[in-house]
């Protein structure tokens, strides 16, 4: 039984009905309804710092070239790989630090001085101090994908139904889950509920802080093919990995399949405030034209925004948790949902079906924040002085 | 308040805005009229371009009487520098911030440079556009949306084609029909799909609106006279043709809106207009973040919206024409006008239009009732190989494939599986026919930048400027 029917409950789905599992998947809305379907669909490895994310990554790069083989055209998939430019000397530097790094963990992360740039990015702007080129990032078409992991899979997808309980037999365990349409019966219920996710914890008496950090993307007029690969700026890795609720916005230009380009990537911690802020659209839009000037012309058609789910360490919540018996969780992948979303199905399958899981699933435990932050109790707890 | 005279930028320059223009104008409010046409009018009364020397462009009109005092009104006010009025602007984002709001345009037609206005209030009358329905072999020359061809006859006074078949559903089609006529084409057939007795059982709201029946009667003997055949309860079915329209099959509907098989004919004509209602224009409400009602911009008994300083009038806030525009603008600029000078206003002040404003949006439910009795049974005419979306030229079968296997069961879905809606018109002109052939509601897009927008017009702010 997986609850959420966004690109990491559809890859659980698939692979778990491929380990010979009978799988329900529920969700409130349609498929690909929430951070999803406002997603750019990136597959990346160049963003993520050497440690266990990028073990997950490159797990998760792998098992999509395998799915490619299967529905590469149907998900749009382009194995167009990445390329971060630096602006300055010094942040050069830092990048191919981090590129090293990445290379020892096992990242093909390939050294790309100012005079290739162009090579590879005819329209990109002149000046930039030079790069790092990484073949294994693509991208899907991340609602397309979801949908056709879902419809592989077999499952019996039961979209509109809305999980309000996780029932519990008497020793605590999952028994299954109720709805607003009724009971479904399940020994397993894996919370794949995204951004949403402390929500369906929450319904199995468990903490799991997954919280939204929002983020715009600037959709373009449909162009010929002018930008190639995903391109981004070497600032985004740092951004990626903060801590702070203010604004942040680093420029990510890459072109799609169907034509337009797509300009990421802004951060705000802001709640579930889905209100448009111009500000934050003229910064994407002044980054991305800093890194390629001819798109001044080129025109914006529509903004949307989505909410990425973040828990307080950037890491997932990924396999069993063992406050409650039969409850596993798959969520909280932050803006790499769509990239980590097959390796994430896959470790999760191998759990459901008591195989021993292909990465060490430590680092995701998801009842790693009921010991960590003590500042967490300040929180909760209201000082004795205020009545 | 000190020397600071508030300002007032209205945006759309038809019946509501200028209402709403000249009321608050007249009450020490400083207006600033942004609109994307070079002439004020809006739809309704759409100018004919000045280089054409049109003699009688009244002819295409009715209510010239009430537009001439709009526009004597205008000059007054422009001459007198209480209103600034912005053609050729094209609005694509109204900007809320602690000191008030900055309206952003485009400026055309080449829609490349943007000015920034700021204002303390907004009047929001953007207006409709129409309601456009996919069926075999739409998308052919030829065939035309009931208002295009109206904007063609008011603005440029051209004759779209020689024998036209008007078609659809809505009290548009009466001047179109009237107005083709008139203007020298042999209008051979209009088919309405509603029938008499969707009209009969209102009698009473009918009776109660005596203005609305004795234009209806005037349509009625201008069609008498241009010798237009009115079939009601009939239904365009299909468009013919290789390269432009040659001819259309029309069938009579049975009560439960399906063609009656056997009633099917061909009507030769190489024009076919259109028109299945009108939809409000809610870009810039929906970006401000105003609450809608319905598909219309949700307003109080003032036209206020509920973003403060926000005001809502016309068309925007649900279907009602010309007169019911005329009346909601109007107290929205005598409401602004008290709000932004700090005063309260007492609505018996405009008590006669608050009048017809309710008497005519209940007429116009009415209407639509009438219009609506007719169950929609046009998705059933829709060949899979339709293409309901022509930007991204996407079929009928595409958009029921993904709501049948793919599992999308709400507008958006289809949009990101199908990308039907996400072309050019950013599914303004096919929302309502994909919607329809998905079998999902009519949802709103959230479109929050109005218009297409240069990345360099975004990256590179206009700085506002406030009219002296």
């Amino acid at each position: 039984m997986v609850v959420g029917a966004g690109m990491v409950g559809a890859a659980c789905a698939l692979y778990a009905a491929r380990a010979g599992l009978d799988v329900i998947l529920v969700d409130r809305g349609p498929v690909a309804g929430g951070t999803t379907g406002a997603g750019e669909g990136n597959l990346l490895v160049s963003d993520k710092e050497p440690g266990p994310e990028l073990q997950l990554a490159l797990l998760s790069a792998k098992l999509w070239g395998e799915l490619a083989q299967e529905m590469g055209a149907a998900v749009e998939y382009e194995p167009k790989g990445g390329l971060v430019v630096a602006s300055t000397p010094a942040s050069l530097t830092a990048l191919a630090e981090l590129a090293a790094g990445q290379r020892a963990a096992g990242v093909s992360a390939v050294r790309v001085g100012a005079d290739q740039l162009h090579e590879l990015e005819p329209y990109l702007a002149r000046g930039l101090a030079g790069g790092v080129l990484y073949p294994q990032d693509a991208q899907v078409m991340p609602t397309l994908a979801a949908a056709h992991l879902v419809r592989a899979s077999g499952a019996r997808l039961q979209t509109g139904r809305t999980v309000v309980q996780v029932l519990l037999d008497t020793a605590g365990a999952v028994r299954g889950v109720r709805t607003d349409r009724g009971d479904i019966l399940a020994p397993a219920v894996v919370n794949a509920a995204g951004t949403w996710g402390s929500e369906v914890a929450a319904l199995a008496g468990v903490r799991l802080p997954v919280l939204p950090r929002r983020g715009f993307v600037l959709v373009t007029e449909p162009l010929p093919r002018r930008v190639r690969h995903k391109v981004y700026a070497a600032d985004y890795v740092a951004d990626v990995a903060s801590d702070s609720a203010a604004l942040q916005t680093s420029p990510v230009v890459e072109g799609t399949a169907a034509g337009p380009v797509l300009i990421g990537a802004s951060r705000e911690r802001v709640g579930f405030d889905r209100s448009f802020s111009l500000p934050v659209v003229r910064a994407l839009a002044a980054g991305a034209t800093r890194l390629f000037p001819f798109l001044e012309q080129v025109r914006a058609m529509r903004t949307y925004l989505g909410f990425r789910p973040y828990l307080p360490d950037h890491l997932p919540a990924v396999g069993p948790d063992p406050r409650v018996p039969g409850l596993f969780h798959a969520c909280g992948h932050e803006g790499a949902g769509i990239g980590l979303a097959t390796g994430t199905g896959h470790l999760i399958a191998q759990t459901l079906t008591g195989r021993r899981p292909e990465l060490d699933l430590a680092p995701f435990r998801p009842d790693r924040f009921d010991r960590a932050d003590p500042l967490d109790r300040f929180a909760e707890e209201a000082p004795p002085w205020i009545p | 308040m000190t020397a600071h005279r508030p300002v007032l930028a209205v945006i759309g320059a038809g019946p509501a805005g200028l209402a709403g223009a000249l009321a608050a104008a007249a009450r020490g409010v400083r207006v600033v009229l942004v609109d994307s046409a070079a002439e004020a009018g809006g739809q309704f009364y759409r100018q004919p371009a000045r280089g054409l020397g049109a003699r009688r462009p009244q002819a295409l009109h009715h209510q010239w009487r009430t537009w001439e005092r709009l526009r004597t009104g205008l000059d007054t006010h422009l001459a007198a520098a209480r209103v600034t009025h912005l053609s050729d602007r094209h609005v694509w984002c109204v900007e809320r911030q602690s000191d008030g709001l900055t309206v952003h345009a485009l400026i055309g037609p080449e829609q490349e440079e943007s000015v920034a206005v700021h204002a303390d209030g907004v009047l929001l009358a953007t207006g409709g556009y129409e309601k456009v329905l996919p069926f075999p072999g739409w998308t052919l020359p030829g065939v035309v949306t009931a208002g295009g061809a109206q904007a063609l006859l008011k603005g440029g006074l051209v004759l779209p084609g020689r024998t036209a078949v008007v078609a659809g559903t809505g009290p548009l089609l009466l001047p179109v029909a009237t107005g083709l006529a008139a203007a020298g084409a042999q209008v051979v057939a209009l088919v309405e799909s509603a029938g008499p007795a969707d009209f009969t059982r209102r009698a009473r709201t009918w009776a109660g609106a005596p203005t609305k029946l004795a234009e209806g009667a005037v349509y009625a003997a201008r069609l008498l006279r241009h010798r237009v055949a009115v079939t009601l309860r009939h239904a365009v079915l299909e468009a013919h043709g290789t390269e432009r329209l040659e001819s259309v099959t029309v069938a009579a509907l049975d009560p439960e809106g399906r063609p009656v098989p056997g009633t099917e004919r061909r009507v030769v004509c190489d024009t076919l207009a259109v028109g299945h209602g009108l939809l409000p224009h809610t870009d810039l409400a929906e970006g401000l973040g105003c609450r809608l009602d319905g598909p219309g911009v949700s307003v109080d008994d003032e036209q206020r919206t509920d973003v403060p300083g926000v005001w809502a009038a016309g068309e925007t806030t649900g279907i009602g024409g010309s007169a019911l525009s005329l009346a909601e603008g109007h107290i929205a600029g005598r409401s602004a006008a008290a709000r932004l000078t700090g005063t309260v206003p007492d609505p018996r002040e405009w008590a006669p239009a608050a009048r017809a404003r309710t008497g005519l949006r209940s007429f116009f439910a009415a209407l639509d009732a009438a219009y609506a009795a007719r169950p929609a049974r046009w998705t059933e005419q829709v060949t899979d190989e339709t293409v309901v979306c022509r930007c991204e030229e996407v079929t009928a079968g595409a958009v029921r494939e993904a709501v049948g296997t793919l599992g999308a069961g709400d507008l958006r879905t289809v949009k990101l599986l199908t990308r039907a809606g996400m072309g050019w018109c950013q599914g303004r002109m096919c929302e309502p026919g994909v919607a329809g052939v998905a079998g999902c509601a009519l949802t709103p897009a959230r479109r929050s930048l109005a218009r297409p927008v240069p990345l360099g017009v975004l990256a590179a702010p206009a700085d506002p400027s406030t009219p002296q």
